[in-house]
This record gives C-alpha cells, sequence and structure tokens, in this order.
C-alpha cells in the first residue's frame, strides 16, 4: 500500500495518469449528470406532502455529500503530506478546498431554498445546518492560510494543521441530526438496514451522486494539474534568473 | 518539570507587568456587554432572556483579543527560538504559554462576569451556571486560540486570518456553555451540558498542544 502511494507521489506519473482519466472523466459527468438530473426532474413522482419542491433534493443531498466526502479527502491527503512528505498530497488538499467550498455553499443554498417553503424559514439553526455553515467557514480558513504564506511549503504544513483540526467537525456533521432533535431529517440513504426511501427517488439521487463525484474528478484534475504545471513553470522562471 | 515551572513564572509575571493589556481586555468586555441593553433595548426580561447568550460571546471576542499575545513578543525578539533550543519539547513550552494565557487573561475575564450578570438581569443560578461553564469551557478557548495563534505567528497581519481559523471552531463551546445557563435558569439539570464542556475541555488538551507546536516549528524554521 505505502509502496503504491509513493508511486503516485511523482508529479509526472500523476499527471500521465489524471490525463488519461481525464476525457473518461467529462463523458461520465455529462452523462450521469443529464441522466440524473431528467429522472430526477421528470421521471420521479412528486411527493404526496411535499409536492414538487421535493426535487431540490436530488441537487441539495449529493452536494452535502461531497462536501463532506471531498473534506475528508483533504484531511486524508493532508495528513499524507504531512507525513510522508508526498508533493502531490499537498497539491491535491489545496485543489479540493475551492470545490469542496462550493459544494458546500451549494448544499446551504438550495436546502434554505428548500427550507422556506417546508419549514417556513430560509434558516434555522439546527445542529446540522450550523455544523455545515462551520465546514463552509472552515473551507474559506484553509483557502485564507494558502493565501496568506509566501512560502509555499510553509502554507502548506500551516494548512495541513488546520484541515486536521477541523475535520473534527466532519463526524458531527455526519451525526449531528442523531445527537440532536433537529428539524433536519435522519440519514435515510445510508442506514444501518438499508435505504429507507422508495426505488424511483434513491435511484436518481445515486446517480446524481456519482455524476457530482465525476463533476469533482474533473474538475479536480484540471486543477491539480494547473498546480503542478505553475509550479514547475516558477522553476523554470527561478532557474532561468539564476543563469 | 522545573524548567516548565520557571518558564511558567516568567510568563505570568511578564503578562502581570504588562498590567495595561489586561485592563485594555477588561474594559472591552465591559463596553462590549454594555452595548447589548443599548441597542436591544432596556426590557428587563428580553436582557434576562439574551444575558447568557451576550456574555458568552462577549467573553469569546474579548479572549480572542488577547490571543495574538500568547506567542507574538518572545517570537519577535527571539526568544522563542532560545526556547526551542533548551531542554524543555515545544509541546511544553506550548502548554506554558497556554496556562499563563488562561490564568492572566481569560480569568479575569470569568471574574467580572457574575457582576455584567447581574446587570443582564440574568437569574441567580444562572449567574452560579455562568460561572461554572466558563471555568470548565474556557480552556477551550486558550488552547485553540494557541494554535490559531501559532500559525499566524510569522505573518504581518494576522490578526484577522487568526479569527477566521478560531471562532469557527470556537462555535461548540458557545453552544454547550449558553445551553448549560439556560438549563440552570429553567432549573433543568446542567451537568450534561458541563459534562460536554468538560470533555471538550480535554479532548482539546491532549491535541492542540501538539498541533500548536507543529505550527511553531513551522514559524520558527
Amino acid at each position: 500500500m505505502a509502496i503504491d502511494l509513493h508511486k503516485y507521489a511523482n508529479p509526472t506519473r500523476f499527471l500521465r495518469i489524471a490525463n488519461a482519466i481525464f476525457p473518461w472523466s467529462i463523458v461520465t459527468t455529462v452523462v450521469l449528470l443529464a441522466t440524473g438530473l431528467y429522472l430526477g426532474l421528470f421521471v420521479s413522482p412528486a411527493d404526496y406532502q411535499q409536492g414538487e419542491t421535493v426535487r431540490i433534493m436530488f441537487v441539495h443531498v449529493p452536494a452535502a455529500w461531497m462536501a463532506m466526502s471531498v473534506y475528508s479527502m483533504m484531511a486524508v491527503s493532508s495528513a499524507a503530506g504531512l507525513i510522508w512528505k508526498h508533493p502531490v498530497a499537498d497539491l491535491s488538499a489545496k485543489a479540493a478546498a475551492p470545490i469542496g467550498a462550493c459544494f458546500t455553499f451549494l448544499a446551504l443554498v438550495t436546502g434554505s431554498l428548500w427550507g422556506q417553503p417546508m419549514w417556513g424559514a430560509y434558516w434555522v439553526w439546527d445542529a446540522r445546518l450550523t455544523s455545515m455553515l462551520i465546514l463552509l467557514f472552515l473551507y474559506l480558513g484553509y483557502m485564507a492560510v494558502w493565501g496568506s504564506f509566501e512560502d509555499q511549503s510553509k502554507a502548506a504544513k500551516a494548512a495541513a494543521i488546520l484541515v486536521l483540526i477541523g475535520a473534527i467537525n466532519i463526524p458531527i456533521i455526519k451525526f449531528s441530526v442523531d445527537w440532536w432533535n433537529t428539524l433536519h431529517q435522519p440519514a435515510s440513504v445510508a442506514t444501518m438496514d438499508g435505504p429507507k426511501i422508495h426505488s424511483s427517488i434513491l435511484t436518481p439521487l445515486l446517480i446524481m451522486g456519482l455524476g457530482y463525484t465525476s463533476l469533482f474528478v474533473t474538475i479536480f484534475i484540471i486543477r491539480v494539474r494547473t498546480e503542478i504545471l505553475g509550479r514547475r513553470l516558477r522553476m523554470l522562471r527561478v532557474n532561468q534568473l539564476q543563469e | 518539570m522545573r524548567s516548565f515551572l520557571a518558564l511558567l513564572k516568567r510568563d505570568m509575571l511578564l503578562a502581570y507587568r504588562q498590567g495595561s493589556a489586561l485592563t485594555m481586555t477588561l474594559s472591552f468586555f465591559v463596553i462590549a456587554v454594555t452595548l447589548f441593553p443599548l441597542g436591544v433595548g432596556p426590557e428587563l426580561n428580553v436582557l434576562a432572556r439574551i444575558g447568557p447568550g451576550v456574555l458568552w460571546v462577549g467573553a469569546l471576542l474579548a479572549c480572542l483579543l488577547t490571543l495574538d499575545r500568547i506567542f507574538q513578543a518572545d517570537f519577535e525578539d527571539g526568544t522563542l527560538e532560545q526556547l526551542m533550543l533548551g531542554p524543555l519539547s515545544i509541546e511544553f513550552i506550548v502548554l506554558t504559554k497556554i496556562i499563563a494565557h488562561w490564568v492572566m487573561s481569560v480569568l479575569p475575564l470569568i471574574a467580572i462576569t457574575p457582576i455584567l450578570a447581574i446587570s443582564l438581569n440574568v437569574h441567580a443560578d444562572g449567574i452560579w451556571a455562568m460561572i461554572f461553564s466558563l471555568l470548565i469551557g474556557s480552556p477551550v478557548l486558550s488552547l485553540i486560540g494557541a494554535v490559531g495563534a501559532a500559525l499566524t505567528v510569522a505573518m504581518r497581519r494576522g490578526g484577522v486570518l487568526l479569527s477566521l481559523l478560531v471562532l469557527p471552531l470556537y462555535i461548540p463551546v458557545l453552544i454547550f456553555g449558553v445551553a448549560s445557563v439556560e438549563a440552570a435558569v429553567a432549573l433543568m439539570p446542567m451537568a450534561p451540558h458541563l459534562m460536554l464542556l468538560g470533555g471538550l475541555s480535554l479532548g482539546a488538551l491532549v491535541v492542540c498542544p501538539f498541533a500548536a507546536a507543529a505550527a511553531l516549528r513551522l514559524a520558527v524554521e
């Protein structure tokens, strides 16, 4: 396992694999998002209580999943960056942060648009919503740390320390609906007894989830590639100046 | 252990001799809390309702103002580097700074909280709960704050970034702190909230010195 990781820590090899995946990830993103949106918006039935507003869920729930998964991924790769000093690990956490922040923001906005007709308020201060808001602030703080250091390797370490401390928020978000009596409904897809929702809704939801993941992979590859090339460009310029 | 105590004594003495910083923090706390009755209006039941929250938020912000002093002076004049060369490991150096910060900057805030609570018409039970919850929960403020201070110590204008980093992590303490006071006012058991606060403090005590030490190594190297 460790040997495998070291193999992928080489930026050139990473770029080669990423470039091979990239066209496929674009295709899967388009296909999955189109199918998911079509199934979610036109095929799946309207809810007997919520009516058509239930369709917001197909955008909202996968965004919230992604918000948490991206942060977890950043925490893991920051830890790898701190422990094994992988050059790609730091870059990948940096590249993932703005994407994760966008997913968090999307989840918050769609959630509040759904909350207005359902709960009668755009925002309620329950545990799930508040912890998601904290997650957004953590993403913003993380990006601010990257922006405030001139030395990139120092910025990487400082940001990694921050992201690892903030990782404590992830289980809090996940279990907030079980620990507190929240207005937000408890988990209904990933439960111990299997999914609690009907397949006509579950299928488009899962397709959307996969589509979001593949969207993330696509943007992520673009961003990491930009980071690696940018770093090489800087090295070239420094070398040129030295000659 | 002896060097730990000596360092602790030095830090406390330094903070004590620079008394003006302490008075300024206390004045900020008092003024910030005073603004609320003026802003919200002087109805006593409204004040009693929002009092615990106002006091906790005020204490949080006042504490935030003092955070940059934890490492700043020692970092700037090079003392920190000398200390790191010494026999004491960085984690313990950080711990002495945190203890000194809590005793010299946070305890005074807790000491004047009852007076402010009375002025906000908080119920007598609530005042006791307020003191207990602050005593148990406020170490988290110093501990997490030290990590933020260590991360931003090498920056020229780290103050704003410091609050962006630290305040989101303060939110759990705020929630449980205010919840314990409100439970006490409503004559409900406040022990669960206090235990959660204690858990937060102990958890932060384990994690934060290491994180702050890692951040300091980064700042000094």
